[in-house]
């Protein structure tokens, strides 16, 4: 990267962040002046009701879109600069519903992950090896490399593509709804290995819909109809104020142990 | 120099498990060349002049002169051999990049697209009645042959991904593959039949055959597989990203839009060479791949190859059925592919409906 070209032209410096961003998908107005950045190791959580735009502002800090108005910035510099091997390098991003391989072995599908750093021709070396296997540790599918996907358990194979993200060794995590084909121990025990990654220095991102799984993130947004209601602590933002403004009144809001829990009806 | 090494299990080439691959692959591709030496040899021998194995080595290895097998036999079978490994490449390639399982040159309807042009290419250079009066159109086939069957399967692939809006929905890509294919059948029939008193040699082509193929047509052959290999070799690494989804395999770096215009550019051209040199070919690009996949697993690197010469066997072996098995006429080979592939086809419908 050189040095000569970083112009830094937002408030965003270290982390990856949206300013003042709007996107409109066939005339019709998605997002609306988000400003939202991801700082190295926090664990942010986006949340909002389903068509909020959440997925949408994923894909535009993930590089897979471009805003329609305002900019997304990498270490300060204008995320379009970024050749997409550097940008994949450096963020790393885990669709929804994206598929998995079914005649790949659990260490092939993490080893794709480092398609950033080999390009289209590119032979695995050394560090290619190291990161695909420190990729493994961290989520605890070593165990079962030799195996195919569809021999795995959901929450397994949700780890498996976990890995595969990992293994880009990337600065920025962000995952879509990593959470919503699992049960609820598995929910608990994928947020636990998510929050865990934070040490390695990740910034991390995701997008949940469920805002009593958002209780132990550093911090939370809340997206609703394409706009940014509030962001902060997650006792500070999962207000009943705010949650009854979005979902209607039957909400309430009850502090358990620390953490703020929302219920419904009462 | 000091010797590298690799603390605890960094390296998986270390585990006895990715041995076991290694070992695998290897036996895999050795079987298969096994299996086409043998065709190639039984191959040259099978005909209505039958010819000794003994003597087919010979003359192989240039130690005797034999005209049926230098002339007639070893381009027939050394153009089976061809036209497998291009159905099967494009095949494998075409189940990668659409990620849909019966993705093929035929039913996708680039197969019948290809026919159509060619057909077009040599009715327009006026060749048709001639051609076929020696039934032997692709003696005469002009050059530009394979450009205007690469045209007519660019444009039926493309109607195909319109009509079906997409790959990912299966049953409606068949639907539509089947429908522009069989329109495009019925148009390639009709110009043929222009010319009425050669209706044998219009089925013989539409049902795919290898009789005609003579060595100019195995250069052709040879020449666009050639040309081809780079470009599946530069992908193998884009298809196997691609079985995390399109997103994914863009958020991977891949610069996506021009790598797939570039699979489908190759994929297409080597179905319309194959195509201009023996008619519609079904199945092979289907079965060839499905069966490499349970062998070899699901990496593009060794996937490609092996469907190409797993396309390769398996047409050399159609081919020798056709000529044995109502000897001594023969059958068009693609009558025989389809025998075996349509029960096929309809396994791998069955047990993706059950999925």
């Amino acid at each position: 990267m050189s040095e000569g070209k970083g112009v830094i032209e937002g408030p965003v410096v270290g982390g990856l962040g949206a300013l003042e961003v709007s996107f409109a998908y066939r005339g019709r107005a998605v997002l609306e002046d988000i400003s939202l950045e991801l700082r190295p190791r926090e664990w942010l959580v986006l949340l909002g009701p389903n068509g909020s735009g959440k997925s949408t502002l994923l894909r535009l800090l993930a590089g897979l879109l471009k805003p329609t108005r305002g900019g997304v910035y990498l270490g300060g510099r204008p995320l379009g600069g970024y050749s997409s091997w550097l940008r994949g390098q450096q963020i790393a991003f885990l669709p929804q519903n994206g598929g998995y391989p079914e005649d790949l072995t659990v260490e092939e599908v993490v080893a794709l992950g480092r398609t950033p750093h080999l390009g289209l021709l590119g032979r695995g070396g050394r560090a290619d090896w190291e990161a695909v296997e420190w990729a493994m540790q961290q989520t605890q599918v070593s165990g079962f490399r030799h195996r195919r996907l569809p021999t795995l358990s959901g929450g397994e194979r949700q780890r498996v593509l976990l890995a595969r993200a990992l293994a880009a060794r990337p600065r920025f995590l962000l995952l879509d709804e990593p959470t919503n084909h699992l049960d609820l121990h598995h929910q608990a025990e994928f947020l636990a290995l998510v929050a865990g990654l934070r040490a390695q220095g990740l910034g991390i991102l995701t997008v949940l819909h469920d805002p009593n799984l958002a209780g132990k993130a550093d911090r939370v947004a809340f997206l609703s109809e394409g706009r940014l209601l509030a962001q902060g602590r997650p006792g500070e933002v999962l207000s009943e104020a705010l949650l009854q403004q979005v979902y209607g009144r039957q909400v309430r809001v009850r502090w358990l142990e620390g953490q703020p829990v929302v219920l419904l009806g009462g | 120099m000091q010797k590298t090494t690799y603390p605890g299990r960094v390296s998986p080439l270390a585990g006895g498990r990715r041995g076991q691959m290694i070992g695998r692959r290897l036996l895999v591709f050795s079987g298969l060349l096994g299996l086409l030496v043998l065709g190639l040899v039984l191959g040259v021998g099978q005909g209505a002049v039958p010819v000794a194995p003994d003597e087919v080595v010979r003359a192989l290895l240039g130690l005797a002169e034999n005209p049926i097998i230098t002339e007639l036999r070893l381009p027939r079978v050394l153009g089976a051999l061809l036209v497998g490994a291009a159905l099967g490449l494009s095949g494998a390639a075409f189940q990668g990049l659409f990620r849909n399982p019966l993705a093929d040159p035929y039913l996708m309807g680039s197969a019948a697209g290809a026919a159509f042009g060619v057909t077009l290419a040599v009715s327009l250079a006026g060749g048709l009645g001639g051609a076929f009066a020696q039934h032997a159109i692709f003696s005469v086939m002009p050059a530009s042959a394979t450009w205007f069957g690469f045209l007519g399967a660019i444009g039926a692939v493309l109607l195909v991904l319109f009509l079906s809006g997409g790959a990912s929905r299966t049953h409606d890509l068949i639907l539509a593959g089947v429908v522009v294919g069989s329109v495009l059948v019925g148009l390639t029939s009709y110009l043929m039949l222009q010319d009425a008193d050669r209706v044998r040699a219009v089925f013989a082509y539409t049902l795919g055959n290898l009789a005609f193929l003579s060595w100019p047509g195995v250069g052709s052959l040879a020449f666009y597989l050639l040309i081809t290999l780079p470009f599946f070799l530069l992908l193998a690494r884009t298809l196997n990203a691609l079985t995390l989804g399109e997103e994914t395999a863009r958020s991977l770096g891949l610069p996506l839009e021009g790598l797939k215009l570039l699979l489908i550019g190759a994929a297409t051209l080597l179905t319309a060479a194959a195509v201009a040199q023996a008619g519609i070919i079904g199945f092979v690009g289907l079965v060839a791949p499905h069966v490499l996949r349970r062998l070899l697993g699901g990496d593009y690197r060794y996937l490609l190859p092996g469907s190409a010469l797993g396309g390769a066997v398996l047409l050399l072996w159609a081919d020798l059925g056709a000529r044995v098995l109502v000897a001594p006429a023969e059958l068009p080979v693609g009558i025989v592919t389809t025998l075996l592939g349509g029960p096929f086809f309809l396994y791998l419908l069955w047990r993706g409906r059950r999925v």
